[in-house]
């Protein structure tokens, strides 16, 4: 694969199945503007990915032409949006893989995904004693929405350990399972490591207690191809807005059976199918757990970004992608007194480095004054932090506009960094 | 690169590599912790108090090059001071690093900051003024003998 390839000769067909790079950063309007009197370097994916065209329009002709409420109106314009908000649920049905519709509901974003599933198969199903299994890797949304139900339930929280690499201590998980264990929560990909875990080997062990393993994907989403079914897992939650859609809209995927036996998240209009006041008989899937208007364009905008991404393609994408980390990590591993935090066999998408004694806040604002935009801080992930014994990382993040090009800019501006605190 | 050098001044830079009274007074008679929990910044802020005058000071702790040397050259600064003029001090530099005029702040009068002056540059990098003042919200902490640490957010 060539180092500069896409970027020699802009618009040109890449080859072999490579992305065109060049051509891609144009359906980004975002990424042509300068900051800070640079060219933007955008590295900052993790947190969110910028919106092609395709999304804006999206968004834009929901708002001029089509808005209405669905589900409800027998007027042109709502059978329109109904339309348009279920073709979406479809779209995102087949990035997953999912055998059916029914499960997949439209939530807020990943966080949302998890307290719904804390808070109804959770609530329903833990008792005194019980335990709930995670890893020492989740983001703070992966551990909280659990503490809160197990603290109301008595139930007990259990924490698999890493190792210094930032892997999951398979050994030390599957310890771990246990009668007691009633639910697994895991995440598929670390945004504070990189760290890409594994999901099929983690369900089998589980699933051979009888235990249902829900799955973050905010991090997997955007960087691998996902395929619920497959992967055999329970629930599988992400967010638009990290694969290139829009914010306040993400999916929980849930296995129809376990989603049919779970009380309701939250009670309203459009979960009911009939409401007296002696009785209220629920709305069946995935309706049930969408009470009240929901978020219709950013639906619409996820199923724009799938489109989006799929006519790429994740494999095409997670080779690209595994290209600048690779090449990344490289670069930095060359810079004297940089140690990168998560150094796992496999990764995705994110390089957490240290620099010497130089505070990472420190690091993002010079780089920020190059135009390049990192994450520095904890990353929602201070047990992760803990365990390496730092109080914080930056951390560069890919996603599929960013060019080897970008990359060395990265590198040059650590190296500024190093100047400045010499 | 300018602006970053206006940030990251030689003092700064000096103070955040070696930073004075960066101990626990041995006759420390109160303290308070204070953290910035965006950046995971974390200092205690230790205080030998003669009645209102701050006899002694020192700071442990960890966080970025801005707030480290806020703190050491704050301890600097305030050592031998009374509360109301510790206090005083603070309002300044929190003016300063916000980029308020110092006409506002004090009713016109010259400030007392010194030397503190040179972290004026902070206030062009808006997300970094939490860092600059992280210290001086713990000393505050500190005086007012509160139990609870302070945070930024």
């Amino acid at each position: 694969m060539s180092a500069h390839h896409g970027l020699s000769s802009p618009g040109a067909i890449a080859e072999k199945g490579e992305l065109d790079v060049e051509t891609i950063r144009r359906d980004f309007p975002i990424l042509s503007q300068r900051v800070r009197h640079k060219p933007l370097v955008y590295l900052d994916n993790a947190a969110t990915t910028q919106k092609p065209r395709a999304v804006i329009d999206a968004l834009l002709r929901y708002y001029e032409t089509e808005n209405s409420n669905i589900h409800r109106g027998v007027h042109y314009l709502s059978e329109v949006a109904t339309e348009k908000y279920e073709k979406a649920r479809e779209r995102v049905r087949g990035f997953l893989h999912a055998e059916s519709t029914s499960e997949i509901v439209f939530v807020r974003g990943a966080t949302e995904g998890i307290n719904l599933v804390a808070q109804t198969y959770g609530r329903a199903n833990l008792s005194a004693g019980d335990e709930v299994l995670i890893s020492a890797m989740e983001h703070h949304s992966n551990i909280v929405p659990w503490q809160m139900i197990c603290d109301e339930k008595n139930a007990r929280l259990r924490v698999a350990p890493i190792g210094e690499s930032g892997e999951l201590d398979f050994g030390a998980f599957e310890q771990l399972l246990s009668p007691r264990t009633k639910l697994v929560a895991i995440t598929h990909v670390s945004n504070a490591l990189g760290t890409i875990n594994p999901i099929r080997q983690i369900v089998q062990a589980a699933h051979r207690l009888h235990v249902p393993v829900l799955v973050d994907g905010a991090q997997s989403a955007p960087h691998l191809p996902v395929d619920v079914q497959s992967l055999d897992c329970d629930f599988f939650t992400f967010s638009g807005h990290k694969v290139y859609g829009p914010t306040g809209i993400g999916i929980l995927y849930g296995k129809a059976a376990l989603l049919d036996d779970m009380p309701p998240y939250q009670g309203g209009g459009d979960m009911i199918s009939s409401v007296t006041f002696e009785k209220t008989i629920y709305n069946k899937l995935p309706y049930k757990f969408e009470a009240g208007t929901p978020n219709i364009a950013g639906a619409i905008g996820l199923g724009a970004a799938i489109d989006y991404v799929q006519a790429i393609g994740l494999q095409r994408i997670a080779a690209h992608e595994d290209h600048l980390l690779a090449h990344a990590t490289a670069a930095l591993e060359a810079i004297a007194g940089i140690r990168i935090i998560g150094t796992a066999k496999r990764k995705a998408g994110v390089l957490s480095f240290v620099f010497g004694e130089i505070h990472p806040h420190d690091v993002g604002t010079i780089l920020d004054q190059e135009g390049i935009a990192i994450r520095t801080g904890h990353h929602c992930a201070q047990p992760v932090m803990q365990r390496y014994g730092i109080p914080a990382t930056a951390r560069a993040s890919f996603g599929l506009y960013n060019t080897i090009a970008e990359v060395d800019a990265l590198a040059a501006g650590v190296g500024l960094v190093r100047e400045v605190f010499a | 690169m300018s602006d970053l050098r206006e940030l990251y001044q030689e003092i700064i830079l000096e103070h955040s590599k070696a930073p004075r009274n960066f101990r626990q007074p041995e006759a420390a008679n109160q303290s308070a912790e204070g953290y910035n929990p965006l950046c995971g910044d974390h200092f205690t802020v230790y205080l030998e108090m003669d009645g209102d005058c701050i006899r002694d000071i020192g700071f442990q702790g960890s966080g970025c090059a801005i707030s480290k040397a806020s703190a050491s050259m704050m301890t600097q600064s305030v050592k031998g001071k009374t509360k109301a003029e510790a206090e005083r001090l603070f309002h300044q530099f929190r003016d300063l690093v916000a980029g308020h005029s110092h006409a506002n702040s004090d009713s016109g009068e010259a400030t007392q900051l010194g030397k503190l002056e040179i972290f004026a540059g902070v206030s062009k990098f808006p997300t970094r003024t939490k860092c600059a003042t992280l210290a001086w919200h713990t000393l505050q902490a500190a005086i007012e003998r509160k139990q609870k640490a302070v945070s930024t957010e």
